[in-house]
């Protein structure tokens, strides 16, 4: 069970953003991802979890262990807070597990509709989603946004004590620290060169 | 092909080495651990989520409600424009009722996939071990459920105000109920491949009108047979046809057209 | 040597553009010889007069209104399958030559119809067909308008032109089943006795070469148009960063 990636390229509405990036994760590890807007973080993220093809380079991982996580988060503001997270672990073949609900702070908001809840504590349920689907390797995309320090504190210790401490896996995109003992891999000198090849336009150039 | 850069050398390769699971941490928990086997029950992601899709079609409103207020409504506005002669409803009472609960079908199509496309449930379920296929199965009968079986009840009472023969009701039960599961199962189709634009709504009619056409005609044309005493049988099995064709088949498509929206 | 290489886009221009005259001279030659011999030198139709002439243009264009919508279908699937470019463009390059076929068709038949059935239009199963076909043709045209990224817009036209295919196959026959039509049988079987006479068929087959040619040669040249925008899209997002 460990992440496995090897000179991937990757490339947004078909033209190269990152390429030859290689890293490894065995379990109960995390990577922090840096680098500026636009550089190409959530691509890289979005491609890791399957979302889109690689250009090039190979990804190596357990099938059906990974989750992706964006701000967006799926949540659904006519179902309770229960009734989101029951959702998503049954989609997951499991069934809502109580203690996620005191991780993050969740358990005096249980039955209130998602809607009524406040931004925080919106990104709260969002991310009480990973905690529910029993997946091993997470890609996060800027969790922490719209989230308070108790809150972010929360979120860490729950990722350190909870996911990577069981033996998962977290490849995070974030601007603020953790606290996490994390290395971090900064994006910068990934960037694909102004003729990089491997884009949908190549063969038109 | 540009060489790949030098720059990027490999001693920048990030290694996350020397953090193992605390046993001590690790044993105190009785939770269970992510990646955990769980036992491949693929009957209950699909049950959760048409569970899911129907509990907000109640609780957004709307769901069960407008497509059956458009329905009565396009129904009552034919006589004013055809006149209120009992002879003349009667004979295009099948079509009016078809194309009326087609139009109504059509109407709650684009939020199968936008919802859930606007607020990132569509990627995650899109990571999540159930299937996109299942996915669009799963999302054409939550549609059905809630347009085309209440349109299909509904339709014998319209029919009263339409003058329909009496020999019709039951074909016109059937029709319906044989061919409304096609109308949703290509409309899913149809939200799927334009969950990505901005105004996909015009353009999905469009799209799917077409597609609707021969579901249609098998369908008044079992009702106009029977009414005219005649035997529907044949309509009334190519609909099947379709509708059992739809359901086979449109799910590769429906996802197909998702993971390159997604993308 | 594989004849794929002409998928490559530059291969292709290279490879056409000294083609494209001569298929447009051929098309401008064989239609001048075939209409003018379907209109001048063949006798009235006993029971149809003159009116029959509209044939020479109605059936070769219904056949290309066809012909270029499988055509539409072939590409389409060797892009989803090998994932060659100029086959996604030229898939967006011959629909609106289809949908211009389509409505010659339509169009023809409105004009030939009013002598013959008293009527422009009629909905028989054959005419109402070219009406659906041109729905679809209008459908696949306006999703490719719609999406602005090149790859997710020829993706998605694909699997509508692969789902669209079956679909007007069943409205065919479904129409077929609703109406049983006045339309006559098919003016060209090879087989069937109902066929026309020889001095009808011969400037027919002229005019049907013809329109091929130039449907052939339309589509290369739009083919063309298609490759050059994308080109210049590519070269611009380059220049842009």
């Amino acid at each position: 069970m460990s992440l496995h990636v090897e000179n991937l390229g990757v490339a947004r509405g078909g033209r190269p953003v990152l390429e030859a990036v290689s890293f490894d994760c065995a379990p109960g590890e995390a990577l922090v991802l840096r680098g500026p807007n636009g550089v190409g973080k959530t691509t890289l993220l979005r491609t890791l979890a399957g979302l889109q093809p690689a250009m090039s380079g190979d990804i190596t991982l357990p099938e059906d262990s990974s989750a992706y996580a964006s701000h967006a988060d799926g949540i659904k503001a006519q179902l309770s807070v229960t009734e989101n997270l029951a959702f998503w672990a049954a989609v997951h073949g499991g069934a809502l597990d109580e203690g996620v609900l005191a991780d993050f702070d969740l358990a005096a908001l249980r039955s209130r509709p998602a809607g009524t809840l406040s931004a925080g504590q919106k990104r709260r349920l969002g991310l009480a989603r990973l905690g529910v689907i029993g997946r091993s390797v997470l890609f996060l995309d800027e969790p922490t946004v719209s989230l308070d320090g108790a809150a972010v504190k929360m979120f860490a210790d729950w990722l350190r004590d909870r996911h990577l401490g069981q033996g998962g896996i977290a490849v995070i995109a974030t601007h603020i620290d953790l606290g996490l003992e994390a290395p971090t891999l900064d994006l910068s000198p990934y960037v694909a060169a102004p003729d990089a090849g491997g884009g949908s336009d190549e063969a038109f150039l | 092909m540009s060489p790949p850069p030098t720059r990027v050398a490999a001693a920048t390769r990030p290694s996350c080495e020397g953090r193992g699971v605390d046993p001590a941490r690790a044993a105190n928990r009785s939770r269970a651990a992510p990646g955990s086997a769980r036992a491949p029950d693929r009957g209950r992601p699909v049950i959760a989520l048409l569970k899911r899709d129907l509990a907000l079609a109640v609780r957004a409103g709307g769901g069960f409600g407008l497509g059956l207020a458009f329905f009565l409504i396009v129904v009552v506005l034919v006589p004013f424009g055809v006149g209120p002669q009992a002879e003349v409803l009667a004979r295009i009472a099948p079509g009016i009722l078809w194309v009326a609960a087609l139009l109504s079908a059509l109407l709650s199509l684009d939020r199968i996939f936008a919802l859930d496309f606007e607020d990132g449930a569509l990627p995650l379920l899109a990571t999540s071990p159930l299937p996109l296929e299942a996915v669009a199965l799963v999302k054409g009968l939550a549609h059905w459920i809630t347009t085309g079986l209440p349109l299909t009840l509904a339709a014998p009472a319209l029919g009263f105000l339409l003058n329909l023969d009496p020999a019709a009701y039951a074909f016109l039960l059937v029709s319906l109920a044989v061919g409304t599961p096609a109308l949703s199962m290509i409309g899913t189709f149809g939200a799927a491949l334009t969950v990505g634009l901005r105004r996909g709504g015009l353009l999905m009619s469009l799209l799917v009108l077409p597609l609707y056409i021969p579901t249609l005609i098998f369908g008044a044309e079992a009702v106009r047979r029977g009414a005219d005493g005649a035997s529907a049988a044949t309509a009334l099995v190519l609909q099947g046809g379709i509708t059992l064709g739809t359901v086979a088949l449109l799910p590769f498509a429906t996802a197909a057209a998702l993971r390159v929206n997604l993308r | 040597m594989s004849v794929w290489e002409y998928a490559n886009p530059k291969k292709f221009i290279a490879t056409t553009t000294p083609v494209l005259p001569w298929v447009m001279g051929g098309a401008a030659v064989t239609l001048t010889i075939g209409l003018v011999w379907g209109f001048f030198f063949t006798p009235d139709d006993y029971r149809q007069g003159s009116t029959v002439k509209i044939f020479y243009l109605h059936v070769p264009a219904a056949m290309m209104a066809i012909n270029i919508w499988v055509m539409m279908l072939v590409t389409s699937l060797i892009w989803l399958i090998r994932r060659h470019h100029v086959s996604a463009l030229a898939a967006k390059a011959a629909a609106p030559i289809g949908i211009v076929m389509t409505l010659i068709a339509l169009f023809t038949g409105a004009v030939w119809g009013q002598p013959m059935w008293g009527t422009w239009w009629a909905w028989d199963p054959r005419l109402t067909s070219f009406l659906i076909l041109f729905l679809f043709y209008l459908g696949y045209m306006a999703l490719w308008t719609a999406i602005e990224d090149d790859d997710t817009a020829a993706d998605l036209t694909s699997v509508l032109c692969l789902v669209g295919s079956v679909f007007a196959l069943l409205s065919r026959y479904a129409v077929n089943f609703w109406n049983q039509g006045l339309h006559q049988g098919a003016s060209l079987s090879l087989d069937a006795e109902e066929n026309v006479a020889d001095v009808f068929w011969y400037p027919a087959l002229v005019c049907i070469a013809g329109f091929v040619l130039l449907s052939v040669g339309l589509v290369i040249l739009r083919t063309q148009t298609e490759i050059r925008l994308r080109r210049a899209r590519a070269l611009q997002a380059r220049m842009t960063g």
